[in-house]
């Protein structure tokens, strides 16, 4: 079998780093939070839709308790209290909110005693409902067989969700275990989800609840069909991670890109504000039993695949604490790795075979994303579709758990349905070629592999404990991750943080807690 | 045959021989061959052939063929913009600055409107750069500012202004429905409406840019493909000391 010799004491050092990193977040998760967790209480309590200029009504009844000052005690407290005076549903008192018949702030706060007997069964009947949606998912692995490993991702990008929706159904045909429907690409920043079905998106569709439902809807028939339990993913990520999360749990996504640091690297969100939601967001995808992907692809999209190895694997360790935090379960946590290896390098198949080891190895249970050439890919579509082989050999010889299929035309545009088929065509080919090769197959110990695998891991322990020392916030303020500076009060979406009052409530939030033992 | 003419070649000089894929919304039988070599034929084809068919499934069937044409490319009549400018590395082009400018140039950059993917303005503007050659930031003569991503037009021409570039540096990566096109075209058009169009070189670049297609939509210039930050200084460095006094 192929196997690593890793020093374990190193493996030590790198989860204590790990948890010295993230377990400093307490006074954080426990005192404060943000308007995009208060709006996914609303829309757990069953609040939805929009205006007539599209503004959506979670966003309207957190705005206007904002504005109030009133936003401390939690967004559940004043829509629970007014749904208690008023004898309304909670959805029309955000609709009285958004026509400027009702100020939340002005009634008086009933007893803790009668807002527990408005928000209990709202909450139990919301949790009832996700926890069924669990259920039918594992229902369906139970009677279709579990999912293959890797298992094969494949985009739909079309920017109409009906158009995604043949593509998808096309590629489950074909073999597709996994089906992402890529975000429109301007939605990180959008401080709101929008409403409704996109039929013009521009890369993609947004992320809606009802793109969910449309797209789940057809996969559910291409399952039934195929016998073959299609799983659906999207982007919890940006702004609105919990928000997008808490849609996803309520229309069976089964997959979510959810890292905790990517929105501060990369989208110059808030690192408050993104360690606030990414906490809240993994903790409904742990209750849901939704499968978290993380991004750590992106450090190796502008560097060195080899220099920078180990901000990959500082990176995942990481992630995977700040999930562990969340409750989410190893087997749940799809840590992120990427075939971006410069092909010009010689041996640079053997440096990704031990990556992608130290990878597997280091987080055995973890059902890691693998994500294909795109650096390298380029208009020579057959050099790319070659590459694409070798990433699918290295994908199935390690055992990881997504293989997010490269495209040929990676560097041209968003694929095309020929493209998707050939991609699926090459994984099945390469994961049936090699399938039991592994077992056959050993490493020296003194091999390359053994010493590169070691040498990433100490490079990426070092510097896990350097920022344990130094502390998170002000390493990503130095540019000590991705070389990008983030200083802890800058970046989008700080203002919609906010100190909780000492009777703040989240009815959610404490029943998951209780639940997931945390 | 006038040996300026060429035409495709296979295995044997002018023999016209074309690889071809695509896909149509046809089943995957002989009904659905007929069909892709009737479509090659109707595009001019002397012949075609229908070498590989895949069934793409809901109804699309993948075709590759190989098809003869008879049409062939006066090469005397083919003109091409390119960028002219020779291609200097760092030290060379902060040194061509400093003898003919004697300042230093001002780059403001971004990916503008719904473009999230920084990728190709980080590679051309970050210290770090890409693939072994330094972005604008760490050349001597160069202040580069790169405002990052899903910058709305109107603030990159403010913070232009505000910062008297002399450059401004567009990319665009997203080209999904031609949004790429839109995106640049709005930008040069509040350029010219704000009076600005004609106080800096205005560049775009990204994967489906071209020069051409830059000069088409009123830029000075556009890097595709393969471009680096050598390429982008050394035309701005060259471009701004031959306009000098203008």
């Amino acid at each position: 079998m192929l196997k690593l010799d890793l020093d374990q004491n190193l493996v030590k050092r790198s989860r204590i780093a790990a948890q010295k990193i993230t377990g400093a977040f307490n006074w954080l998760f426990e005192g404060y939070s943000s308007v995009a967790i208060e709006r996914t209480v609303l829309r757990f309590m069953g609040i939805d839709g929009a205006l007539e200029g599209g503004e959506p009504l979670p966003n309207i009844v957190v705005d206007h308790l904002k504005a109030n000052n009133a936003l401390g005690k939690g967004a559940a407290v004043w829509v629970a209290n007014a749904m208690h005076a008023k004898g309304l549903s909670a959805q029309e008192v955000a609709e009285q909110v958004g026509s400027g018949q009702l100020n939340l702030s002005e009634i008086p706060l009933a007893s803790a005693e009668e807002l527990f007997n408005v928000l209990s069964p709202l909450t139990e009947k919301m949790l009832g409902h996700i926890r069924s949606q669990r259920e039918k998912r594992e229902a369906m692995f139970a009677e279709y067989g579990a999912r293959r490993k890797p298992a094969i991702y494949v985009i739909v990008a079309t920017g109409n969700i009906y158009e995604d929706v043949t593509q998808a159904r096309a590629a489950a045909r074909e073999g597709a275990d996994i089906i992402a429907v890529i975000r429109s690409t301007a939605q990180s920043l959008l401080d709101y989800v929008p409403y409704g079905a996109t039929t013009v998106g521009f890369g993609g569709t947004y992320a809606t609840q009802e793109n969910f439902r449309i797209m789940r809807k057809a996969l559910d028939e291409v399952s039934a069909e195929e016998k073959r339990y299609i799983s659906l993913t999207n982007y919890a990520s940006g702004l609105c991670m919990p928000e997008i999360a808490c849609m996803g749990a309520i229309e069976r996504l089964d997959l979510m890109l959810n890292d905790a640091m990517y929105g501060i690297l990369f989208r110059d969100i808030n690192p408050k504000r993104t360690l606030l939601d990414q906490y809240f967001a993994r903790m409904i995808n742990a209750y849901a039993g939704i499968e978290i992907q993380t991004g750590e692809d992106n450090y190796l999209t502008t560097s060195d695949a080899v220099d920078k190895a180990y901000t990959v694997t500082a990176s995942q360790l990481i992630n995977e604490s700040f999930a562990l935090i969340s409750g989410i379960k190893p087997e749940k946590m799809g840590l992120g790795h990427a075939y971006e290896i410069d092909p010009e390098l010689e041996n640079s198949f053997v440096y990704e075979l031990a990556h992608a080891l130290l990878t597997k190895e280091l987080f055995p249970a973890a059902p890691v994303k693998y994500m294909p050439p795109t650096k390298f890919a380029s208009g020579n579509i057959f050099k790319t579709h070659l590459m694409d082989a070798m990433f699918n050999f290295v994908g199935q010889l390690t055992g990881q758990g997504v293989q997010l299929l490269g495209m040929m035309t990676e560097a041209i545009h968003t694929p095309h349905l020929a493209d998707r088929s050939l991609a699926i065509e090459n994984a099945a080919y390469l994961f049936n070629a090699v399938k039991d090769l592994n077992s056959n197959l050993c490493l020296a110990p003194d091999s390359f592999i053994n010493k590169r695998a070691n040498l990433v891991l100490e490079q990426a322990v070092s510097f896990l404990e350097q920022v344990a020392e130094e502390g998170l916030f002000s390493a990503m303020a130095k540019g000590d991750f991705a070389e990008i500076k983030r200083p802890e009060n800058g970046g989008k979406g700080l203002d919609g943080v906010f100190l909780r009052d000492q009777d703040y409530y989240n009815p959610f939030m404490q029943q998951m807690k209780q639940e997931l033992g945390i | 045959m006038n040996d300026k003419i060429i035409r495709p070649y296979g295995d044997t000089l002018n023999d016209g021989k074309m690889q071809l894929s695509f896909s149509l919304p046809v089943s995957a039988d002989a009904f659905g061959k007929e069909a892709a070599r009737v479509l090659l034929l109707q595009m001019g084809f002397d012949s075609a052939e229908i070498t590989g068919m895949r069934d793409l499934r809901e109804g699309f069937t993948h075709f590759i063929a190989y098809a003869v044409t008879s049409t062939g490319v006066d090469t005397s009549k083919i003109k091409v913009k390119v960028v002219d400018t020779p291609v200097m590395d760092m030290e060379a082009t902060d040194q061509y600055i400093e003898e003919h400018l004697g300042r230093s140039i001002t780059v403001v950059g971004a990916c503008i409107e719904s473009d999230a993917h920084t990728v190709g303005i980080d590679a051309i503007m970050n210290m770090k750069g890409y693939n072994h050659r330094y972005g604008l930031e760490r050349y001597r003569y160069f202040n580069a500012i790169n405002m990052g991503a899903q910058v709305p037009s109107e603030e990159l021409l403010a913070r232009a202004r505000a910062e008297k570039a002399d450059v401004i540096l567009v990319s665009q990566v997203v080209t999904q429905k031609n949004i790429h096109i839109d995106n640049l075209t709005k930008l040069i058009e509040l350029a010219e409406a704000e009076g600005l169009r004609d106080k800096m070189l205005f560049i775009c670049g990204g994967p489906r840019i071209s020069h051409e297609l830059a000069i088409e939509l009123g830029y000075d210039a556009g890097f595709g493909t393969g471009s680096y930050s050598t390429d982008v200084a050394s035309f701005i460095a060259i471009t701004l000391s031959k306009n000098q006094g203008k």
